[in-house]
């Protein structure tokens, strides 16, 4: 009896000494998120009042994110997907459910993206916005000026239509190797249901895709920043944020390079980016915290004005600098709002056609 | 004792190569092989079954019926991924006699010169191994652009008065792959020249062998197994090649270091991808078993 008595508190010592060493240990929280995607004082004014040190890892595509993702025990607290990712990784059993109880600033979100990202996260029980943007077209003005005569582009036109894109061929187009972009660009085009995915919409969409391919050099969905900031294309069909970024190099290196970008009147696709927390995470009461602090509307201005992109909280408004919020390829006014279009993510099925026929237009095989 | 000692230090001495091939290679494969039979689903790891020992080992038998050969029949009915090993099988093959007729001077070169520089000339073969590989092949592209180098050096002499679309085309692959593999190809080859016995070509001379016969004849022959070794270290990884296409390569490259990538990343069929990978394994052993046999009896043939 003794014996077992004196097992027992060397059991209850051995426990209370890890509980307190664990209590000891600093706090922790690991977020991983795009490259290029924050102004990094926010992590350390976040750390400086918490105490809790944030480990900051970034990727630069979904597929790798979600690769990671599926595979499970990432070790990470907050991740940041886009949207259509987001819904199949719900799907798929990846996150935990927010305990909004934590979150207190969720009444600084904007209703208006909140509405919109529900079609992937219903409820949006799974993940708060954190940036938003659109898929549109980035180009090199002056080059453009001299191969069409035009100031600005405002249409698809510019991409779809193969002689107007033909004269641009030589001076090089580029454009984003992800047939989730491309399609319902060309579908919203073609004036059908830019989420449609039967297989006439599709083949469509390929056919029309295809008449164009001829005139593009490259479908890579990151080499258009710097080809565009070093003056080696004239036109990419890509991720606002992106374009921002090779129009601020371009203004840096000041060799005479204008970049600008276009949401085009017919419509174009809008994406989220979301944060979430992985079921497995390790750290989940600080996840809470640090996205908490997010939501705060003068941490996620600073985070807009640094990387000139929207985001989906309503209170940072007022607190954004005027070349963001006056932007309207930044903050699309209300008529080019409405004709932002959103899609679904695709069914095993209906993925593989999208990849197959992607492949086809990318390789001609 | 002492002896026997020595022949349990020998056999460890070649359990341990055998350890890490079954632990990195074997193993590896055969979780590859495992997920090639399963099927693709939304799930977290993305495809079913999943074998574990949690339900017992009735329930992981049971399990083992559900997998089936189904994905390597999707690969053969549909022309993109035979085209695809087709295509890598080329271009590989193509690259490789290119760093042949490149590497072969090179080599020659270093063995017939004087014993005081060749240290430094193999010096400055591996010297671009301390830059990063990405780096480098990225590093090609600032070359080849259209406003590169390479056409603005053109320009200034006067030989083009169009810039040279090389970037973004299969000759572009060709010179990355050719590049980033030279000191594999130089390697081997030099190794095997600079064992030469020299004496062979002056006595060839001596009776009358004219310098081009004599090289035909004798360095060649001799030189066959660095030939067929820098062969095989620049053939083999050129098929699975990625990187390099991905970076300098067109849209029309097909190749399948690229659809294996397309599979896992965008369709998010590990099943596939990995029916795809056992697939591509199988392009490269036949080769490297061959390598091994022309090895053996070169060894032989040396005794």
């Amino acid at each position: 009896m003794i014996r077992k008595t004196a097992l027992l508190s060397a059991v209850s010592l051995a426990a209370t000494v890890l509980a307190l060493s664990a209590h000891a240990q600093e706090r922790v929280v690991n977020v991983y998120n795009w490259s290029d995607y924050i102004d990094e004082s926010i992590l350390e004014d976040f750390t400086a009042e918490t105490g809790i040190k944030v480990v900051y890892d970034v990727f630069d595509s979904n597929e790798i994110l979600e690769t990671k993702l599926l595979a499970g025990g990432t070790g990470y607290d907050v991740v940041v997907p886009t949207g259509t990712f987001l819904a199949r990784q719900i799907q798929a059993g990846v996150f935990q459910k927010l305990d909004k109880s934590k979150l207190p600033n969720l009444e600084n979100m904007w209703d208006v993206i909140e509405n919109r990202t529900e079609k992937y996260d219903p409820g949006n029980e799974y993940s708060i916005n954190y940036m938003w943007g659109t898929t549109g077209i980035g180009y090199n003005v002056d080059k453009v000026k001299e191969a069409l005569g035009i100031d600005k582009i405002d249409s698809w036109d510019v991409v779809f239509d193969p002689e107007k894109l033909s004269k641009l061929k030589d001076c090089g187009v580029h454009m984003l190797d992800a047939p989730a972009e491309m399609i319902p660009a060309a579908l919203n085009y073609l004036g059908e249901d830019p989420d449609g995915r039967s297989a006439e919409q599709i083949a469509m969409a390929e056919e029309l895709l295809l008449s164009i391919r001829p005139n593009i050099r490259k479908f890579h969905s990151s080499e258009y920043i710097n080809a565009l900031a070093n003056g080696d294309i004239c036109l990419a069909v890509g991720w606002s944020g992106d374009i921002f970024q090779a129009r601020d190099r371009a203004a840096e290196a000041d060799q005479g390079v204008t970049v600008s970008y276009s949401i085009p009147k017919e419509g174009a696709q809008m994406w989220f980016d979301q944060m979430a927390i992985p079921a497995d995470a390790p750290h989940v009461e600080e996840a809470h915290e640090i996205l908490n602090y997010i939501m705060r509307p003068e941490v996620i201005a600073k985070a807009s004005n640094y990387v000139f992109y929207a985001n989906g909280n309503k209170a940072s408004q007022e607190l954004l600098d005027e070349e963001v919020i006056g932007d309207p390829a930044v903050y699309p006014d209300q008529e080019t709002l409405d004709n932002l279009f959103t899609t679904t993510p695709p069914d095993p099925r209906e993925q593989r056609l999208i990849t197959r026929t992607w492949t086809r237009v990318v390789t001609g095989q | 004792m002492n002896r026997a000692l020595s022949a349990i230090f020998r056999r460890l001495v070649i359990v341990v190569p055998y350890a890490w091939l079954l632990v990195f290679f074997l193993v590896p494969f055969f979780i590859v092989f495992k997920i090639s039979l399963s099927q693709t689903a939304i799930a977290m790891p993305p495809y079913v079954p999943t074998f574990g020992l949690a339900e017992g080992w009735s329930a992981l038998f049971g399990r083992l019926g559900e997998l089936s050969f189904e994905n390597y029949v999707w690969l053969f009915g549909d022309p993109l991924y035979v085209n695809a090993y087709l295509s890598s099988v080329w271009i590989a093959g193509v690259s490789t006699a290119l760093t042949l007729a490149v590497g072969y001077p090179i080599a020659y070169g270093m063995a017939r010169a004087p014993s005081s520089v060749r240290p430094l000339l193999l010096m400055l073969v591996i010297l671009p191994f301390w830059t990063s590989f990405l780096i480098r092949v990225y590093a090609w592209i600032g070359i080849l652009k259209p406003e590169g180098l390479l056409n603005q050096f053109l320009f200034f002499l006067g030989v083009i008065d169009q810039p040279l679309i090389i970037l973004n085309t299969t000759t572009a692959i060709y010179i990355g792959i050719v590049y980033s593999y030279l000191p594999f190809m130089v390697l081997p080859l030099y190794a095997t020249l600079e064992k030469m016995d020299y004496s062979l070509i002056e006595a060839a001379g001596d009776l009358g062998c004219p310098p081009l016969t004599a090289f035909w004849k004798i360095t060649f022959p001799l030189s066959l197994p660095g030939v067929l070794a820098g062969c095989m270290l620049v053939f083999i990884p050129a098929v699975g090649e990625f990187v390099i296409p991905d970076l300098l390569g067109g849209p029309r490259t097909l190749m399948i270091g690229k659809t294996l990538w397309t599979e896992f990343f965008n369709n998010r069929d590990w099943p596939v991808a990995s029916a795809v990978a056992v697939i591509l394994l199988i392009i490269l052993v036949v080769p490297i078993v061959f390598f091994q046999r022309a090895q053996a009896r070169a060894q032989e043939a040396g005794r």
